[in-house]
């Protein structure tokens, strides 16, 4: 492998990596960016939502080229009991000019951005895992890979190698991640003719949605996703790694139970899975996520716990933070120092912008849910699910009748009024940082 | 209904000779309790064997997302990435 010294090295080509070495190639930097796979991709799921505006802050007007699959023009929220759903949603067609957002496949997506990094001049190696840094010191100098001689040398290693950032707990910014930090997300991309997806979920040309749902999920805490895709949708399921623990339901078997409900087996019925895939899910918030920067190494993405789980906004943070991290080291180029003070210059970035306010807002969510008996994830829908159903019920009972039997099934569900509101005003507080 | 055998035939895998997930100590397997790491497990990597008191872990299963490193109780589990160019490959991500 090349013996010769580099401005930077991206270990990872997901969304922050590519975007890191995309912004400093432009600016002239010599970059190598090394990943794993055998491709861009190769390792990487997602739900499926590709937000334009972060992307587009890296490469403007991207969806001219880029590899996306259907424009998001609705976003619908179900609330599962067994048989049944109590839904919500936004239909828009303002969300399709501009495009707020599309649903995406990773392997198509993580391929063409990666190229795009290499067109600007960066150094794509693959087929090669980053399996230590190199130090002098109290610095990062670079990465020691599992190729013979493969050592590289850098100013700046830019640590994006995801959820499970070995690199990251080599720098000692974080330990082991706990069970109650990471969900474990399981997924099917299932093929549908592109009518049946049109006619099912009431669209037409490029548009899609997304629905997300909770409840049915075994007592876990937890949302599933259903997206349209061209051709395909993507189904899955995301919970708590401490709940899979407890609860000793099996992954594979949680998608199957789900996929039997009335409302989504409709919905998917006739498709024919495509392909399986699994992935860990950061879901720590503000106070999991580490220092990002040090002495010649930046950490960014997934790695860093950057992901706004209440929005399930992932990849756009990663675009952010690996843009932010090209910048803050292009300054430090310029300067000639690549010491912690140098680079700050990327945590300041990431604490003015919506990563840390939005990261911010929530940061009490983590420890209320914490807090709170995972239950209530089946409990609390399947109560509305239940109120719901009485008041349209047209049997002779009173309407002030079933106003009270569903109060009552709500705050049952709850663990009784005082547990009710406890958990309506520390929601609210969770939710408003 | 697919089962996890269906379910793991539609991704690509390249296998590698040794095994990036190793089982630390046996003997805290034998204690373990609850040896969860039998569900959690999105890939069906491990099975507990009473008749030979040991975990067996199917690494060439493995789709390497990480849930044994972080779920094992006892963090018993030595997880690394397997070799470069090894392991899944995803056609859709």
């Amino acid at each position: 492998m090349a013996t010769e010294r580099f401005d930077a090295i991206i270990v990872g080509a997901g969304p922050a990596g590519s975007a890191a070495a995309y912004t400093m190639a432009k600016a002239g930097l010599k970059v190598v960016m090394i990943e794993r796979g055998e491709f861009a991709g190769a390792k990487n799921i997602f739900g499926g939502v590709l937000y334009r505006k972060q992307l587009e802050d890296v490469i403007p007007e991207f969806w001219q080229e880029a590899p996306v699959e259907r424009r998001v023009v609705e976003q619908r929220m179900w609330l599962l009991g067994k048989d049944s759903v109590v839904t919500m949603g936004h239909r828009n067609e303002a969300f399709k000019e501009p495009t707020n957002a599309w649903t995406g496949l990773r392997v198509k997506f993580d391929q063409w951005f990666a190229s795009k990094a290499e067109q600007a001049g960066s150094l794509n190696i693959y087929e090669t895992v980053a399996t230590e840094l190199i130090r002098e010191g109290d610095r990062v100098v670079g990465v020691r890979t599992d190729r013979e001689d493969g050592d590289l040398y850098a100013n700046v290693v830019v640590v994006a190698d995801g959820v499970n950032s070995l690199l990251g707990q080599q720098l000692g910014i974080h330990r082991e991640w706990n069970p109650d930090q990471v969900s474990l997300a399981v997924k099917e991309v299932i093929a549908l003719p592109k009518e049946k997806i049109l006619d099912r979920f009431n669209l037409e040309g490029d548009e899609g949605v997304t629905t997300e749902f909770i409840g049915q999920l075994g007592g876990m805490m937890g949302l599933g996703f259903l997206y349209t895709n061209q051709e395909t949708v993507s189904f899955g399921v995301g919970v708590m790694v401490n709940d899979l623990k407890r609860t000793k339901i099996r992954p594979y078997e949680l998608i199957e139970n789900v996929k039997q409900h009335p409302v989504l087996r409709k919905l998917l019925q006739g498709g024919e899975s495509k392909e399986y895939a699994a992935h860990l899910i950061p879901e720590g918030g503000l106070h999991a996520v580490p220092p990002l920067s040090g002495n010649g190494w930046v950490v960014c993405g997934d790695a860093a716990q950057l992901v706004n789980f209440v929005h399930r906004e992932g990849t756009n943070l990663a675009m952010t933070s690996g843009l932010y991290a090209a910048e803050a080291i292009i300054e430090a180029h310029a300067r000639g120092d690549f010491g912690k003070q140098a680079l700050s210059g990327y945590d300041r970035r990431v604490r003015e912008s919506f990563i840390h306010k939005d990261l911010k807002k929530y940061q009490g969510l983590h420890g209320l849910l914490k807090e709170i008996d995972s239950n209530l994830f089946d409990k609390l829908p399947e109560a509305l699910n239940s109120a719901a159903f009485q008041m349209l019920m047209i049997d002779g009972v009173s309407k002030a009748e079933k106003q009270k039997m569903a109060i009552k099934a709500l705050r049952e569900a709850a663990g009784g009024t005082a547990n009710l509101i406890k958990l309506g005003l520390k929601g609210w507080r969770a939710m408003n940082g | 209904m697919s089962s996890i055998a269906e379910k793991l035939y539609t991704i690509r895998y390249k296998v590698d000779e040794n095994s990036h997930l190793i089982i630390k100590d046996q003997d805290v397997c034998l204690h373990c309790e609850t040896k969860e790491c039998q569900y959690f497990c999105p890939a069906e990597v491990y099975e507990w064997h009473e008749d030979e008191k040991q975990t067996s872990v199917a690494f060439e299963n493995c789709v390497e997302c990480g849930t044994c490193r972080i779920g094992c109780p006892f963090a018993n589990i030595k997880w690394v990435y397997p070799k470069g160019g090894y392991g899944i490959t995803y056609k859709f991500g």
